[in-house]
């Protein structure tokens, strides 16, 4: 796993667009959207218009005049309080309810996106950075939104709405309020450039931080084995004091801005009550202007800061969206098959293959695969298979050999249709599988592989993961048939013993034996053993190899092994190197030939 | 919290600065409604400009003043919260290399990992604000209470009704946050789980068509976390109008019993307005307030992961003498007996078994059957439970476990190589060791030929868990690492596993050859890896089944025999060592 952060950018490269496609989320929820946006706006304006209310309230007062229309405004700015309060609260509600709707379903998009995409994006792409994707920037995006868009706006009317109330109560104040803003904003860009600056540096050494930790976590006993502790622990201290400066520095100057701003705003209130009280005394202003004139100095800065504030975190949320729709529009696997497999009853099922002339063809299902002189290559120009030729009959065992890299993996993981091949053509009971239905065409496989997933839920149910309406006689059955149900049975819980994430409270070799059972109780037409006992031991392996023998009768097997004396009953073993087919034939022949599997087989020649 | 707070010791000076800067910024942000008071109350009424401007200087020095103190008072925060968060990872991993190995079987590595980064970063910003924050709403409210109450002790009242009813409600909805943040907490957890396993486990997913099934299964986690979501949000966000609604209905009842007292002439305007501001300023520390215990909420979960981690006591204790030096490399378990801490089943049943110095030992059994376990007790990597380990003649208890570990070199199953370079890595094994003697060890080990083939030789790069390897490659670096301790023993756990043969049996004959001084102990799952030992173990459910040289076990013992003939191949074993001969 690669250090999550780092390496990912902070800002976005298309801000406009990455803005646009998210707003184009809401309208999924229209009334959330717009309702929101009224409440926020209307408690903003409401919020103005109590300060303003100061004013003819305090100059009621000081004139003396009538309690009764001192009673009236006060009324009516109990009116206005009471509505601020609610729209304030339903404005809130609604944004965060919008929030939660949006990353809910960009969530589920992702999720059902992910669902989709090829497995060749998944080679490309580290774990952790596609789960950074997943957790830090969904989250980033959640919190963004049920947070920023509301402030801008209330930042926005309030600004707007307190400097419209200044002008209208002195025009000649709000010429000092226009010179102070002007400070203001100096400030925040002089802040916020120093502050994104030493923010870059924070996030690079958080990211070698991180990486440094990762890297003696996993490998902690070795540490320990070594009697590495004081060094690890010498280099780590250099790390953490790094980390430590540059994270003081970056905060110091991300909080600076708040006290700064909120002095700023005394200032100006000192500057106005300064000024006021001179226009007061020539009779351009009353006393009541002036109280809700200072209301309104405070009220200005606040929602500035608070943006300004986010505004680092506001992109690096966009920069995370834009990695989510990046995601997104992640070209899914196409599958363009016109044949399906047909399975009725209790007849035997067959492929349906349409013809020119509008009817159909019943091709019996019996797992014949061909391949007819097939290349591939991961990546255009750097060739993987070369020209493979060969044929499988319903029921045979078919193996492959050869080192690393040689294309074992790689032959099976074309039968699937994983990997689309460059050229030749594959056939499956003499259709090209490009035509048929990948769903269809996958039901009729199951792959073991060298590591084994195996999902959260009891044993049950990571069994039945083969056939979801297994019995549970079925289940143990399947069991039986692998081996493991000796080892379930000494379970705590037996079958409904619950595995933690990819079952790491069992052993290597009990996971292989259930992921085993998986792929019998799927009663697959093909089997895949893709290193299936390497890491279990040749005696367990001996009695998985009894129940392997009856799971392979009838099927179509292709095994890719290590240890060669599994493969030694194959039907026809295939010597890969380099891409090619070397040397077929069966463990007589080949040993005979004296050539590359004979040498593999007496131990001259490495093989992982 | 109150565990953590020692480490705060080396930064305790700007821990109390701090908030203490803080508290002079609100004293200065308190005084200058006052003397806007003035202002308005002596100034204007007098038509003293003099006055009005003396007073409004002043006003603006108490500013800038105060925003002087609020800038040194972040930066005294952050210099606090990050030297506290850097000195809580660093004890954090100062305990992780305490560990034994049954503490770190307790702990995954990722969790290990995102206690410290993310959760002490946390704990980092969270201390930062809460030095602010906690400090500021509360004197800010006490400063404005104390000088309302001078201004104007019986309008001051209406902050007795105002003050307890805020406490309140803060106290009312934050209890109830707590256990909802927490519930939200593992909703997240379930939903990230899905997708980590949905992530590694694509592969399988696909190839079974189970998309659908994932779908529903990630579907049923997504709408929980967004009820609870919800839920919980529509209980914060009701804080926020409801204080707005007790500071505005304070205003307007100053207004009102103020307007009664400005009409009489027993109060100035001037105190009216600045009563006003009070009330505001109070507001915006109490919505901080209410910020900061949101913060607290996030910091207290991930100071509770740091907390265990660091209340974990190190299983394996020092000895009060400790043994210093190795006899000799004899072994010998007596009547030991072991099962794994927090598991009631033995995993080891009273097995005694004596090796002698500079012996060869293999290791034999089916997977499960306890080889690791056995081994792990001699350079005791955990304690028996029963019995006792003795290494040169002496419990491995009374040794020095530096020393100890220092002569007796594990070559892990699951092993590693670190980044940085061939060099650096062999440098693990003997940080002094100098290029002769390293590319020996290369040599002992097989190494050596692929390693001389690289350019740059040893100042190769090696990866991160050295993926830039084959299997077998990474085998043979990790046993040349290990064979540079010099030890008096060295344990082979499975570490010939990738090797293809011949070079496995070159590795077997500098064992009888070159390092015959050594003790050997070599736990193989190929009867060839260890076939010409002095003594072979057979291990089967946690017991040793027969002990005895190859000749002498495949006919006394029934599990040999099996594994040896499951392993027969046409040519055998022996001739390609002739060969090499």
């Amino acid at each position: 796993m690669k250090p999550q952060f780092g390496h990912r950018r902070l800002r976005p490269k298309d801000a406009k667009n990455t803005l646009i496609r998210l707003f184009s989320y809401f309208r999924f929820n229209k009334v959330l959207f717009f309702g929101g946006i009224f409440f926020i706006i209307a408690s903003s304006f409401l919020e103005v218009a109590a300060n303003g209310m100061l004013s003819p309230i305090i100059d009621t007062i000081v004139k003396g005049e009538s309690t009764a229309q001192v009673i009236r405004y006060i009324l009516i700015m109990g009116a206005i309080v009471i509505s601020i309060s609610i729209f304030q609260y339903l404005g809130n509600l609604f944004m965060a309810r919008l929030a939660q709707g949006t990353v809910h379903r960009i969530r589920e998009e992702m999720f059902s996106h992910m669902q989709k995409l090829p497995i060749s994006y998944f080679d490309k792409q580290t774990h952790g950075d596609l789960m950074s994707t997943f957790t830090n920037d969904v989250d980033m995006l959640n919190q963004s939104l049920e947070q920023s868009v509301s402030q801008i706006i209330v930042a926005v009317i309030t600004v707007v709405g307190s400097f419209t109330m200044m002008f209208i109560l002195s025009p000649v104040l709000t010429f000092v309020v226009v010179l102070m803003l002007g400070v203001m904003f100096t400030a925040i860009k002089y802040v916020g450039q120093k502050s994104a600056q030493n923010f870059r540096f924070q996030q690079a050494a958080l990211a070698d931080m991180n990486g440094y930790i990762e890297e003696m976590m996993s490998g902690q006993k070795v540490v320990k084995v070594f009697n590495y502790e004081d060094k690890a622990i010498d280099r780590f201290l250099e790390k953490n004091e790094q980390l430590r400066r540059a994270s003081t520095q970056a905060s110091t100057y991300g909080v600076m801005l708040m006290p700064i701003m909120g002095n700023l705003s005394y200032v100006l209130y000192a500057l106005t009550s300064m000024l006021g009280a001179f226009l007061v005394m020539k009779n351009a202003m009353t006393v009541g202007n002036i109280a809700s004139f200072l209301q309104y100095t405070r009220s200005i800065s606040r929602p500035i800061t608070m943006v300004s504030n986010q505004l680092n975190t506001l992109f690096a949320a966009l920069a995370g969206a834009e990695r989510i729709f990046e995601f997104l529009d992640e070209e899914v696997e196409t599958d363009e098959g016109d044949v399906c497999l047909v399975r009725e009853g209790e007849g035997a099922p067959y492929w349906k293959v349409p013809k020119e002339n509008g009817e159909y063809e019943k091709v019996p299902l019996r797992g014949f695969i061909t391949f007819k002189n097939v290349n591939f290559g991961y990546e255009s120009g750097r060739r993987v298979l070369n020209n493979i030729n060969l044929y499988a009959k319903p029921g045979q065992k078919i193996a492959f050999v050869g080192s690393t890299g040689a294309g074992k993996t790689t032959i099976t993981n074309l039968i699937n249709r994983f990997y689309e091949i460059n050229e030749g053509t594959i056939l499956f009971d003499g259709i090209d599988i490009k035509r048929i239905k990948k769903q269809d065409l996958r039901s009729t496989m199951s792959i073991v592989l060298q590591d084994v997933h195996l999902f959260e839920g009891t044993i049950a149910d990571n069994i039945r993961y083969g056939r979801l309406d297994a019995t549970d006689e079925e289940v143990v059955e399947a069991a039986k048939l692998a081996n493991a149900h000796y080892f379930i049975k000494n379970l705590p819980n037996g079958y409904d013993t619950m595995l933690t994430i990819d079952g790491q409270n069992l052993s290597q070799g009990e996971r292989q034996l259930l992921s085993i059972a998986r792929a019998a109780i799927a009663d697959p037409t093909i089997l895949i053993l893709d290193e299936a006992t390497s890491s279990v031991d040749t005696r367990t392996e001996k009695l998985i190899a009894e129940g392997m023998d009856k799971l392979m009768e009838g099927r179509t097997t292709f095994v890719i092994a290590h240890r060669l004396s599994t493969v030694r009953d194959a039907d026809a073993i295939m010597v890969l190197e380099q891409g090619e087919i070397i040397e077929r034939g069966d463990h007589e022949a080949l040993m005979k030939q004296k050539g590359r599997y004979y040498a593999l087989n007496t131990g001259a020649l490495e093989l992982q | 919290m109150r565990t953590l707070l020692p480490y705060m010791r080396k930064y305790i000076v700007y821990a109390v600065l701090c908030p203490l800067f803080m508290i002079l910024e609100a004293l200065a942000d308190i005084f200058i409604p006052y003397l806007m008071s003035r202002i308005v109350d002596v100034g204007i009424a007098n038509q003293d400009i003099e006055y009005i401007v003396k007073v409004g200087l002043i006003m603006v020095g108490a500013a800038l003043l105060a925003m002087f103190f609020g800038v040194v008072s972040a930066h005294f925060g952050a210099r606090a919260g990050f030297g506290f968060a850097a000195e809580i990872r660093q004890q954090a991993f100062e305990k992780v290399q305490s560990f034994s190995f049954a503490n770190l079987d307790q702990f995954t590595v990722p969790s290990l990992i995102t206690r410290l980064t993310n959760d002490c970063n946390t704990i980092g910003q969270v201390t930062m604000m809460s030095l602010r924050m906690a400090v500021r709403a509360p004197f800010l409210m006490l400063f404005a209470l104390i000088m309302a109450f001078n201004m104007n002790a019986e309008l001051a009242r209406v902050f007795m009704v105002a003050v307890p009813l805020t406490a309140a409600i803060i106290g009312a909805v934050l209890p109830k946050a707590r256990p909802l943040f927490q519930k939200l907490q593992t909703r997240v957890d379930r939903v990230n789980a899905v997708i980590q396993e949905n992530l590694i486990g694509i592969r399988v997913v696909k190839s079974f068509n189970r998309q659908h099934h994932e779908e529903k299964r990630f579907k049923e986690r997504n709408d929980a976390l967004k009820n609870t979501a919800l839920y919980a949000i529509s209980l914060v966000i009701s804080i926020m109008p409801m204080l707005n609604l007790i500071v505005y209905s304070t205003i307007i009842a100053v207004l009102w019993f103020g307007g009664k007292q400005v009409s009489a002439g027993t109060m100035g305007s001037g105190e009216l307005i600045s009563f006003i501001t009070y009330i505001t300023q109070v507001l915006i520390s109490l919505m901080m307030m209410s910020f900061f215990f949101m913060q607290l909420l996030r910091g207290s979960a991930s100071a509770a992961r740091i907390i265990e981690l660091l209340n974990t006591e190190p299983e394996i204790k020092e000895p009060k003498q400790p043994v210093k030096e190795l006899k000799d490399g004899s072994v010998s378990f007596e009547h030991v007996s072991f099962s794994y801490p927090g598991s009631r089943e033995k995993t080891l049943k009273d097995i005694t078994v004596h090796i002698k110095s500079g012996e060869i030992v293999g290791i034999i059994g089916s997977t499960g059957s306890s080889k690791t376990t056995l081994v792990q007790l001699i350079p005791r990597l955990y304690d028996v439970t029963e019995g006792s380990v003795k290494v040169g003649g002496v419990d491995v208890r009374e040794y020095d476990i530096r020393a100890l570990r220092d002569q007796v070199a594990f070559v892990l199953q699951k092993n590693t190589l670190f980044s940085g370079t061939i060099r650096e890595n062999m440098l693990w094994g003997n940080e002094n060791a100098t290029d002769e003697q390293i590319i020996k060890a290369l040599k002992q080990a097989q190494a050596w030929e692929f390693v001389s083939k690289y350019e740059d030789g040893l100042d190769h790069r090696v990866e991160q868990g050295g993926d830039n390897f084959s299997g077998g490659q990474k085998q043979r670096l990790t046993i040349a690492r290990a064979l540079l301790k010099s030890p008096k023993i060295i344990i082979l756990d499975d570490s010939t596993s990738a090797v293809d043969m011949a070079t496995d049996a070159k590795i077997q004959r500098v064992f009888k050859s070159e390092l015959k001084d050594i003790t050997t102990i070599i736990i193989a799952q190929r009867i060839a890896s260890i076939q010409h030992a002095d003594k072979i173990i057979v291990m089967h459910e946690g017991k040793i089944e027969s002990i005895g040289d190859h000749a002498t076990l495949i006919k006394a013992s029934p599990i040999y025999r099996e594994i040896y003939e499951s392993q027969q191949k046409g040519v055998g074993m022996d001739c390609i060592i002739e060969e090499i001969e």
